[in-house]
């Protein structure tokens, strides 16, 4: 693998950019791996690279029915960020921006991660109350987050219009100073590439057709498009589509898929600082490296797989945007799209083992899963190797549903996330 | 803009004007102190997510107000048919 630097960007100049290698072979699957991934995502890659890396696990594919980073991990806002309410989620999401520092060179690969700042706005006392109390319960996880004054927000994010007059009054907003965004599609190649080298192999349109248990209930590996593949260990990592693995293995999950839609306008000079989000009025912005203004907001209303959503949300989402920032109103939205987001009962991640031995699961990630891509394949990897959760993911079992363990992210940020 | 058939209204109207309302033919226990905790997660939490043919609710909130079930595909998203609430899954 050649290693990036200033240097080797000079040499390969030098012959006109003719001789770069390919970043990870398209390798052909094993009979047999020590480990097998289901999902090519920046999760899935992820979980392969610290396999590799930080257990020792080099044995590994990554299967993927599409093209890699060609779900979820493509589809996103690229917003991170960890100010959740409840002590599990702020460790679980802390954990994944703890690995966002120092991914670049990790990876030797640049993610773009941009400490930009994540600003979520309160339009009325209910939102300043829950927002403050976000900030305290944070502060006592040791995540940085804190209020501002609506002049406070002005001088961080000078775009924002503070007219009292404004149907959405901006009555203070809480800052991460360490959120922001990351470029997605590197994310996943950087893992891919930093995988591979490790000797992972990872195996694209290769849908998983079925999965073979033993006598004993236990795993012995997928079928796939190109014929079986043995394996003791199977981790899931496939998104809106985990419903459908899991009733392959003969299980039924709490998970219902949706689309999620996001839409970027023509690209424009910088023109906004950092990311905004307003839960009441409901949409999220920020402006990427490119000058593309990308946008985002809820869930379309039934469950589908279409991986397309329905224009009238685009327009309430856009709505909402204008309502916040009349600057935009004029500008020309370029492209939407959507994606498939597994959604759990409570609104937060199941990331652990099933009652299947030998097979693992990381899914319900919903509309946030993107913030925790290091952190989810860490864990997921770590949980993998162990054959036992980290204490960080093991409040995040299955068995919550049935012992009424919730961590109700969804009561607590009243908004998808 | 998809086009949904209300079987009570007995017209074609856009989605709009229609809410959904989850998966269909879900019954509520009917004694509801005998159930396990498997039964519970099963009756509030499981859900059957198909990636094709899939039974649910809607409501015609925006019209009659009333709820009633379809059968839609989850990958084409296209409407199969609709029928009215209490008649048996189709």
């Amino acid at each position: 693998m050649t290693r990036f630097s200033a240097f080797s960007l000079f040499a390969k100049a030098l012959g006109g950019h003719q001789s770069w290698p390919e970043l990870w072979p398209d390798a052909q699957p094993k009979a047999e791996y020590d480990a097998i991934i289901v999902g090519a995502g920046g999760h899935g890659l992820g979980a392969a690279y610290y396999l590799a890396k930080k257990y020792g696990i080099t044995n590994v594919a990554v299967i993927e029915k599409g093209w890699l980073g060609g779900g979820n991990t493509g589809r996103n806002t690229t917003i991170v960020r960890s100010n959740y309410l409840y002590d599990e989620s702020a460790h679980l999401y802390d954990h994944a921006v703890k690995l966002w520092d120092g991914l670049s060179q990790e990876l030797n690969f640049n993610v773009m991660y941009s400490k930009r700042g994540v600003m979520m706005l309160a339009h009325n006392v209910h939102d300043v109350q829950s927002f403050q109390r976000h900030i305290h319960a944070n502060r006592l996880n040791g995540v940085d987050n804190e209020w501002l004054t609506p002049e406070e927000a002005k001088e961080y994010c000078p775009p924002l219009d503070l007219n009292p007059n404004a149907r959405y009054p901006i009555m203070g907003a809480a800052l991460q100073r360490r959120g922001g965004t990351a470029r997605h599609d590197s994310v996943a190649w950087g893992y891919a590439r930093a995988a591979a080298a490790l000797g992972v192999d990872i195996i694209q349109n290769c849908a998983v057709t079925g999965i073979r248990r033993g006598a004993d209930g236990a795993i012995e590996g997928v079928e796939t498009e190109r014929g079986f593949i043995k394996s003791k260990k199977v981790g899931v990592s496939a998104a809106g589509n985990t419903s459908v693995i899991m009733q392959m293995a003969g299980l039924e999950f709490p998970l219902e898929s949706y689309p999620l839609q996001a839409l970027v306008s023509e690209p424009v000079k910088p023109v906004f600082p950092c990311v905004v989000m307003s839960n009441t009025v409901h949409a999220y912005i920020s402006q990427s490296d490119k000058g593309e203004l990308v946008i985002g907001a809820g869930t379309d209303q039934y469950v589908s797989y279409s991986q397309r959503g329905a224009l009238h949300i685009v327009e309430h989402t856009v709505a909402a945007i204008c309502e916040i920032f009349p600057m935009f109103r004029r500008m020309r939205m370029l492209r939407n799209w959507g994606g498939i987001v597994d959604v759990t009962p409570d609104r937060s991640p199941i990331l652990g083992k099933t009652p299947v031995k030998g097979l693992y699961v990381n899914c319900g990630w919903g509309t946030g899963g993107f913030k925790a891509t290091p952190g989810a394949g860490d864990l997921l990897a770590y949980t993998m190797a162990k054959d036992e959760p980290h204490w960080i993911n093991a409040p995040y079992n299955l068995d919550r549903f049935r012992n009424g363990r919730l961590i109700d992210e969804a009561a607590a940020a009243a908004v998808a996330h | 803009m998809i086009l949904i058939h209300c079987p009570y209204c007995d017209d074609i109207r856009p989605e709009l004007e229609f809410a959904y309302a989850g998966e269909a033919h879900i019954a509520r226990p009917a004694d509801p102190s005998a159930l396990s905790d498997a039964e519970w997660e099963k009756y509030l939490f499981i859900r059957a997510n198909p990636r094709g043919r899939h039974n649910e609710r809607w409501r015609h909130v925006h019209g009659c107000g009333r709820f009633f079930n379809a059968v839609r595909d989850t990958v084409t998203d296209k409407f199969e048919l609709t029928y009215k609430a209490g008649e048996p899954r189709k």
